[in-house]
């Protein structure tokens, strides 16, 4: 029996098609002049999409460590998205229980005409902290990001190592059930990575359920219990790390 | 190592998040409303950027917003002066008008025009976080709400200066307000699900809302047309700026004023609403 609060994902014949709008399909006088030509009809069936996702199936209960790997473009960071509610899919359906934290690209949403603080104020209020909580969130990701000053000037002028810093301390500094990360969070130059080592693996330990994607079997290796690979928006296996890795990487081979 | 592996940090409250392709219209409401209700939650995330834009706008500059209360007694008092010298008009009944209506009518341009990039300018967030599209349309009307409050010392100081205060009649502004409140939520769910589809549209709507400043009564009073103002009543902008105005001047707005703006509000909520719900579910894929 699982408890009412434990962490779950469920994601059920899931289907996201990407719309592509080349230049003329973003104007509304060529669509205009379309419809006026008796144009549009054919031109929305024959609507250009990139299938990014394909049926879609996977369940995952607290405990679950979940790898997905593919090349560029088999879907991985599509499917990290629309778990994470960001892209709702074009058909299926999917359900997570638990608190849920994307982290998704190192800027984490951030606008980088505002300074390091107000960014995190900013992540606070979004997850309806209150003021001594915020307080606390600054107080964290002061202290790990070293960013001294520049906390106090806007983000765009960080160097990329102090964005890194920055929105890595901010994604560690909430703890989610429910972990989605891209493999970007693996990537620092070593000294910043020897000390988030540590913050990352509390982290991820915390977490109920994890999901990673990476195209880096060894990060794989190391964090997860299970593997999907990803092909063109399509699960082509689903299985144990090990087994699924070494098909993987003889087929890339 | 200053690391400390286990401390206390802010915990996320449980939450489920279903999320389910839209198909069926009804279901496509509720999602819709529910991405309203959720994002009214989130009104003090609203209120902080929105407040941050106007911050982010006048940082560096020692005045800061204040500016925005600078140029506009500038543009009221030149305005003032020009106008009532070319028409010949009493400053003392003209200008009070004028101070009012130039500072509504900036902020409804302003939020017609800023209306059009509420998603396309949060494309980041949209991008990488779930959150309700609601709270963009809040910012945006928090940010054009603080900009108006500081044009507020301006309406004051012309009204001391003509001493014309319309007394409690002004509190008759407040169903205008109200209305205006709910007209400026379709208009920013409409025209930013729009924009974010067409890029063309934010350069049309600008040029029409130029046009529009020179045939409202904004300018020139509504009694200057005579006979030839029969099409006023055609025009949105002349009755919905009017239930506001009107209280504030000490006077009344009547029953077919009212009759038309609420007419105008209905004709812009309705097909805002429906193509928020329609479009959602999209507007992700459009930034």
């Amino acid at each position: 029996m699982r408890a009412p609060d434990d962490a779950e994902i469920r994601v059920q014949g899931v289907s996201v098609d990407f719309p592509l709008y080349h230049g003329s399909a973003r104007s509304l006088k060529k669509t205009v002049f379309a419809v006026a030509s008796g144009r549009l009809g054919e031109d929305q069936r024959r609507r250009m999409v990139v299938q990014a996702l394909r049926d879609i199936d996977i369940v995952l209960r607290s405990g679950d460590r979940l790898g997905l790997i593919g090349t560029n473009g088999a879907g991985k960071t599509t499917l990290l998205r629309t778990i994470a509610g960001i892209y709702e899919p074009t058909a299926g359906r999917v359900m997570v229980q638990g608190s849920l934290n994307a982290l998704l690209d190192p800027m984490l949403g951030m606008n980088v005409e505002l300074t390091g603080r107000e960014n995190i104020m900013l992540r606070g209020l979004y997850n309806g902290f209150t003021k001594p909580e915020i307080a606390a969130l600054e107080a964290d990701v002061q202290s790990f990001a070293e960013l001294g000053a520049f906390l106090d000037l806007p983000v765009r002028l960080y160097s990329s190592g102090m964005v890194v810093r920055l929105g890595f301390a901010m994604a560690t500094a909430i703890r989610p059930q429910v972990l989605l990360m891209d493999e970007w969070f693996l990537a620092g130059d070593a000294q910043f990575m020897e000390k988030a080592r540590a913050r990352m693996a509390s982290m991820v330990r915390g977490a109920e359920i994890l999901v990673l994607s990476s195209h880096a079997p060894t990060a794989v290796l190391e964090w997860c219990t299970r593997v999907i690979w990803m092909d063109h928006g399509r699960v082509r296996e689903d299985g144990p790390v090990e087994a699924v890795l070494e098909r993987y990487l003889k087929s890339a081979a | 190592m200053d690391m400390i592996p286990d401390r206390e940090l802010p915990r996320l409250p449980t939450s489920t998040l279903v999320v389910t392709a839209d198909v069926a219209g009804l279901r496509r409401q509720h999602s819709a409303w529910t991405d309203v209700t959720e994002g009214v939650k989130l009104w003090r995330l609203a209120l902080a950027l929105g407040w941050l834009d106007v911050k982010l706008k006048y940082r560096g500059s020692m005045l800061g917003p204040f500016w925005l209360t600078i140029s506009t007694a500038v543009w009221i008092a030149a305005m003032g002066g020009i106008y009532g010298r070319l028409f010949h008009m009493d400053l003392h009944a003209y200008l009070p008008f004028l101070a009012l209506s130039l500072t509504l009518w900036t902020s409804v341009s302003g939020l017609v025009s800023e209306g059009c990039s509420t998603f396309t300018e949060a494309e980041a967030s949209i991008r990488s976080l779930r959150m309700p599209f609601f709270v963009h349309a809040l910012r945006v009307v928090v940010r054009t709400v603080i900009g108006f409050a500081h044009n507020i010392p301006v309406i004051l100081a012309v009204f001391a200066i003509f001493s014309r205060w319309p007394g409690w009649a002004a509190l008759g502004c407040l169903p205008g307000l109200l209305l205006w409140t709910l007209d400026a939520f379709a208009a920013c769910l409409l025209l930013g699900a729009f924009c974010a589809r067409f890029r063309d549209i934010p350069p049309i709507v600008g040029s029409i809302m130029q046009i529009v400043f020179f045939v409202t009564p904004i300018m020139w009073q509504p009694e200057q047309l005579g006979a030839g103002g029969w099409w006023l009543p055609l025009n949105p902008f002349d009755s919905l700026l009017e239930v506001v105005r009107a209280p504030l001047l000490g006077q009344v707005a009547g029953w077919n004023i009212w009759g038309l703006a609420l007419l105008f509000s209905l004709l812009l909520c309705a097909p805002s609403w429906l193509l928020f719900a329609r479009v959602r579910s999209r507007l992700a894929y459009w930034v």
